[in-house]
């Protein structure tokens, strides 16, 4: 059972967003209205931690769980995409308040409408994939 | 006692602290926190790569992300039907306020209003039409901006990656545009 603990993993971030309420088409309103601290919190205290975390990966070169040395990869260089792209995302998600990994939680939570926005989300990955070649990046 | 902490609105310290946990623990098992890829494995998975290069990938290399969705699928039922709380979800009384003024429903322990998300919707073709262009922005976007929330703010910005900062930037503004501008016209 390799993929155990990738479920298990999965499972506390299923409870970990929704218990926060990242998960919450509310919350991500109330943030863009900078009515609340609540999710800047949260992503600002999770970048820290990550940051702590993967510097000491890297100063102390530890190793993956099998063995083998740690390596992240650094995002391709550009800026156009990540302009372009990340805007498109932004207006999806403060649309309908989540983003992927919410929308995959809260479909698991029993919300059926929400999976009108997961074929959405796959539908545009699909138009991605089909008009990429042509897109400025 | 300790239930209660659990089934009330966990604190942004705690709660941004696992989630960095949470990526880091997929870097030690080998991976990277990335949502939105698992995105590109459904569309992957149905042979369309036969016809667009961008989905001939090998997503079975990424069945642990989808894995880590399936699970993460079981915690958000857990969540929400087991450590719920009439409490959750108390926003901004000005939030709030400014939500009626648009005919949205307040909160009272849900995560999601009932105006955008209710099953009354599949009756609405303008809300159903609302939540999947949505959708399509938010698959669109993701994968042209080669991540999301968890890729980029989460993972890149750890890394301290300068495309991550300019991605999460463009997630901000898009937002704000959204939020400010367009979702009023919207209700």
């Amino acid at each position: 059972m390799k993929l155990f603990k990738f479920i298990l993993v999965g499972f506390v971030f299923g409870i970990v967003l929704t218990k926060a309420e990242a998960v919450s088409w509310y919350r991500i309103y109330e943030m863009f209205q900078f009515q609340s601290f609540h999710m800047f919190g949260i992503i600002m205290v999770a970048i820290a931690t990550g940051v702590i975390g993967i510097q000491l990966i890297k100063r102390k070169q530890l190793k993956d769980v099998e063995g083998n040395p740690i390596v992240i990869q650094d995002k391709e260089k550009g800026t156009t995409q990540y302009l372009i792209g990340g805007l498109l995302f932004g207006l999806g998600w403060a649309m309908v308040g989540s983003c992927p990994g919410p929308i995959f939680i809260l479909l698991g939570s029993g919300f059926l409408s929400v999976g009108l926005v997961l074929f959405g989300a796959v539908f545009g990955t699909f138009l991605y994939g089909l008009i990429k070649d042509k897109l400025p990046h | 006692m300790v239930m209660e902490y659990i089934t009330h609105t966990w604190h942004w310290a705690i709660s941004g602290f696992l989630i960095g946990l949470i990526m880091l623990t997929l870097i030690y098992f080998g991976k990277a926190f990335g949502m939105s890829s698992n995105l590109r494995s459904l569309c992957a998975m149905t042979g369309v790569g036969k016809k667009i290069p961008f989905f001939d990938w090998d997503w079975k290399s990424q069945r642990w992300n989808l894995a880590v969705v399936f699970g993460a699928m079981i915690g958000g039922y857990v969540a929400i039907h087991f450590l719920n709380d009439a409490s959750n979800v108390t926003l901004n009384p000005k939030t709030v306020e400014q939500l009626a003024a648009m005919n949205i429903d307040a909160p009272n322990g849900k995560v999601l209003p009932d105006a955008l998300f209710g099953n009354q919707i599949f009756q609405s073709p303008k809300m159903i039409l609302i939540l999947i262009v949505g959708g399509i922005l938010i698959g669109f976007g993701s994968r042209y901006a080669g991540g999301c929330t968890s890729g980029h703010a989460i993972s890149g910005m750890s890394n301290l990656q300068l495309p991550s900062l300019k991605a999460v930037i463009g997630f901000f503004v898009g937002g704000l545009i959204m939020a400010h501008f367009i979702l009023p016209l919207l209700f």
